[in-house]
């Protein structure tokens, strides 16, 4: 499975050309095909998370929590890495004016203040949030923040350009001078410090009721003043939170310890952490690693464990298997613009012929994801309980209806054509490749399997240069909200002909769906329940128009060993690493 | 005065008395060797059996396997014991985590081998992936020798600027990795196909690692070729064909060509046996045969994330590669030793 399997590649790609959605329509976010974030759904015996404990458990404190991971993830700078194997680790080492609270399930979806003292005071119609920051926090290296330290990281986003500067980040004054001249960037009237009030000002070109998600996120996290104008690479950055880097090495190990000037100023925002040092070490083969966690020689695996080692650890180990539900979807963009998907029969007769629950099984099982027909996840906001494309009807999935699906093929006259479907070549990815190449086949396509390396299939489907007419893909959220899955994937800006970057990988363009999107969006700034209908309203469309057809939301297995306790969940940065009992 | 007639039945008589001498080509010799090479006869048999179960692969799959190899049967059941089961079980105790394709059944009819990940019969795709696997070694080592005695032949005969030329090119090809050079080819033309003039490959056809791994190989067999034609050149035929004005094709042919034969011969089973095994790797690379067809690379593949519940998906194939692979070689052993006189003074003595 390739869950976990997050590039960073493939993340920045989808930033990029998320940028662009944003910038034409002034929106938010980003998502890419990793999972940055979750949603929660605890189980059973066994599954999900334990209660949180509302204080600090002090007799829990101590001992050395080891994970596993296959490889690296990358640079340590927190403004340009971007993938959830490290976003997970920053949780507890950096901070930004506002946090998503680390808790337990939904309610991990909370913005609290962080570094500053409250959430901000938004004036001027939306367009201004003033922030009074906190006194007394120091960095790991013992230097005190100080507001300068906020407008350094802020315009440090850009002359590091960070993945999301175009994105999450380009409705601040001088963002967009910034975007273009990196090297000579002026945030000085957009994000304003008043150093003897400990105020920080940040402006906006217009208003954006998700900023507050994007002040939460790493990118948007508070670092020293004089951390490097560019990637910092292996070298660690001072922290705030209660953990630092000790040592990295990408080949063997990243080694975090406690940082010895941390207090506890917020325990939703930033908790105190329980194991001493977190060491999370690379190269071992999942395979491997799943036998460590088994043996209690490691606490716990990154990678997703391997589809053959699934009921052992479903049975033998059950108490030790955390399954939760992630806010993602798995889905096949259609080439609008190439046949036969230029066609919406062909498009409609794909969407009904899946079977959901056969993908599923490929995928590892029912319990490891439901099978969907809409293009918000379940429990998502927008979502709405809507089926277009199951046989007998009903709200959800329940079953393909392939005579419907093969007269459609006939109806629109693309009987015969040939398909190729490019899928990753990962096992997980390739099944489901397969499965979709034997479909087409039977729907009466001449279909091609073109299982591409997991490294590059992600660009490669987004440039319409190489005509891809049918492929599997992921987007998993970066925050709550509508707008980072349906604008971020099917608005016009999104689609950048020829361009790796190209998110919108279907390559829909329809102006009057872009105007309703935008209309949810100017809503949100006032009536977030309005704006949500808004956007289930804008889901329904999409998929009457069969953009795409998606197959399942995710879950996620979180395997620790027998000594680890009090794990929690997030639904937004997934497991707490800080928050683990080791004794 | 001794009559015809009685002169006639003298030497008729003498004739009975002396052992008849009966004089047979180098090849009708080197085939009576073999025939009596146990072993060697012994892996061609296996050998043919291999190819004719393969190439009953379609006959076992529609009569008696009642199945198709190729298409993906996720929702698909089975009888096993008289009860209807499903192909794929997904997990029902502890969390329900995984799904797990039915195992060996030992029944022909219904899942002889069991089934891989997408519910298809591992017997049917083990012989058609059989049908892939040898055709593919076959060809490439055919391809190779064919490519690999005239680059050979060429270059020994002729010395030179061409020797000089084919040569460097041998070692071009010779610097690399077999590997490397066969994944980097493989890479290449599986993402786009190969067309060049009238000549055009689709990205998932056969022929690209037919194509491939012939190529990679060439420089094995060439240089060998090559070294018997130089020595072949000093000898005292090939001269007196050159001094009475034969053309060099005519010596070629039919002076140089009938000496390097065995050598090539040698080497074809051989060959055949090291490029299923290469073909095989660049299956289970995923940059050999393409899903749906199958090989037994692709098997041992698509097996490898079911190593832990079904790991005979992986072992069959595996088996048959090593089965096969082992008979070639045995096989080549033989007509190697066959074709040697040295080898058969060797073992008169």
């Amino acid at each position: 499975m390739t869950l976990r399997n997050v590039t960073m590649s493939s993340r920045r790609a989808c930033v990029a050309a998320a940028a662009i959605a944003v910038s034409a329509l002034s929106i938010t976010a980003c998502s890419s095909t990793a999972p940055a974030q979750s949603g929660t759904t605890a189980g059973g015996t066994g599954q999900g998370a334990s209660a949180a404990p509302a204080t600090f458990q002090e007799q829990h404190k101590g001992g050395d929590l080891k994970l596993l991971a296959k490889s690296a993830g990358g640079t340590l700078d927190p403004k340009v890495n971007y993938t959830l194997q490290y976003w997970q680790l920053y949780q507890a080492m950096y901070d930004g004016l506002l946090a998503f609270k680390k808790v337990n399930g939904v309610d991990s979806f909370t913005v609290v203040p962080d570094l500053a003292e409250s959430l901000p005071k938004v004036t001027n119609d939306g367009k201004t949030y003033t922030f009074v920051l906190r006194k007394g926090i120091k960095f790991s290296d013992g230097r005190e923040l100080t507001v300068d330290d906020v407008t350094a990281s802020f315009k440090r986003i850009f002359t590091v350009s960070s993945p999301t500067a175009g994105s999450f980040y380009n409705g601040i004054v001088g963002a967009p001078a910034c975007l273009k001249a990196p090297a000579t960037c002026d945030l000085s009237k957009g994000v304003v410090a008043d150093k003897s009030a400990g105020t920080i000002t940040i402006n906006l070109l217009n208003p954006d009721p998700e900023l507050s998600y994007k002040l939460a996120v790493p990118h948007g996290a508070i670092l020293p003043a004089n951390a490097p104008p560019k990637d910092a690479g292996n070298v660690p950055i001072p922290t705030t939170g209660p953990y630092m880097f000790a040592s990295y090495d990408p080949n063997t190990a990243l080694k975090m310890v406690r940082n010895p000037y941390f207090k506890e100023w917020s325990h939703d925002a930033q908790p105190q952490g329980y194991p001493d040092t977190i060491t999370e070490s690379f190269g071992l083969t999942v395979e491997a690693a799943v036998t460590a966690v088994e043996n209690n020689q490691a606490d716990w695996v990154f990678d997703p464990p391997p589809a053959d080692r699934l009921q052992e650890i479903g049975t033998t180990y059950a108490n030790q298997a955390h399954v939760n539900t992630l806010t993602a979807m798995w889905y096949l963009p259609m080439n609008v613009n190439l046949p036969p998907f230029n066609n919406l029969k062909a498009r409609q007769a794909v969407n009904w012929a899946v079977d959901r629950n056969a993908v599923v099984k490929l995928y590892g099982g029912s319990n490891l994801a439901q099978p969907v027909c809409t293009f918000l996840p379940p429990d998502f906001p927008g979502h709405v309980d809507e089926c277009q494309y199951t046989a007998g009807g009903g709200k959800t999935w329940s079953a393909p209806d392939l005579a419907k699906a093969k007269a459609l093929v006939q109806e629109s006259g693309t009987a015969g054509m040939a398909v190729g479907i490019v899928t990753q070549d990962d096992e997980v990815n390739k099944a489901i490749g397969e499965y979709l190449q034997s479909l087409l086949t039977e729907l009466g396509y001449k279909a091609t399997l073109k299982p591409i390396s997991s490294n590059i299939q992600f660009t490669y489907i987004q440039n319409s240069n190489n005509k891809v007419q049918i492929s599997l893909s992921q987007w998993y959220q970066d925050y709550p909200a509508a707008s980072d899955f349906l604008n971020v994937l099917t608005s016009c800006a999104s689609f950048t002909p020829g361009s790796d970057s190209s998110i919108n990988i279907s390559g829909y363009c329809d102006k009057g769906h872009d105007a309703k999107m935008g209309e949810a969006l100017i809503t949100a700034r006032t009536d977030v329940e309005a704006a949500n209908k808004q956007w289930a309203a804008v889901d329904q469309q999409t998929m009457a128009d069969a953009v795409v057809a998606p197959l399942f939301t995710p879950k996620l297995i979180d395997f620790t060993s027998k000594r680890v306790g009090n794990y929690q969940f997030s639904k937004q940065f997934y497991m707490l690493v800080s928050q683990l009992w080791t004794k | 005065m001794v009559t015809t007639s009685v002169r006639r039945t003298r030497r008729t008589a003498r004739a009975a008395a002396t052992p008849q001498i009966v004089s047979y080509g180098p090849w009708r010799t080197a085939l009576g060797q073999l025939r009596r090479n146990r072993a060697a006869m012994a892996s061609f048999a296996i050998f043919i059996l291999i190819v004719a179960a393969c190439l009953l692969a379609p006959l076992y799959a529609s009569s008696i396997a009642h199945t198709d190899p190729f298409g993906s049967n996720v929702d698909g059941t089975t009888v096993v014991d008289g009860q209807i089961v499903p192909v794929l079980t997904s997990s029902t105790t502890g969390l329900g985590l995984g799904v797990t394709p039915i195992g060996p059944t030992w029944d022909p009819a219904h899942f002889f081998l069991g089934a891989d990940g997408q519910g298809r019969d591992v017997m049917a795709r083990l012989l058609y992936g059989g049908r892939n696997s040898l055709l593919i070694g076959g060809s490439s080592a055919l391809l190779c020798c064919v490519l690999a005695g005239l680059i050979g032949v060429l270059a020994g005969y002729f010395g030179g600027v061409v020797d000089g030329v084919l040569s460097r090119l041998l070692d071009v090809v010779w610097a690399f990795p077999v590997y490397l050079l066969a994944i980097s080819l493989s890479v290449v033309l599986l993402t786009n196909g190969i067309a060049f003039g009238p000549i055009s490959i689709s990205a998932g056809s056969l022929w690209l690692p037919m194509l491939i791994i012939g190529i990679v190989y060439v420089p094995y067999v060439a240089r060998p070729v090559r070294g018997q034609v130089l020595a072949l050149k000093e000898k005292e035929f090939v001269a007196a064909a050159i001094g009475v004005g034969s053309a060099d094709l005519r010596i070629m042919r039919r002076d140089v060509m009938p000496n390097v034969a065995p050598t090539i011969v040698v080497f074809l089973p051989l060959m055949t046996a090291l490029a299923m095994l290469t073909e095989s790797a660049l299956s289970f690379l995923s940059v050999g045969v393409q899903p749906p067809q199958a090989s037994w690379g692709t098997i041992i593949n698509d097996g490898l994330n079911l190593l832990y519940t079904r790991p005979m998906v992986t072992i069959a194939p595996g088996i048959a590669i090593a089965v096969t692979a082992v008979v070639l070689n045995l096989f080549g052993d033989g007509i190697r030793e066959a074709l040697d006189p040295r080898a058969r003074l060797r073992g008169a003595g």
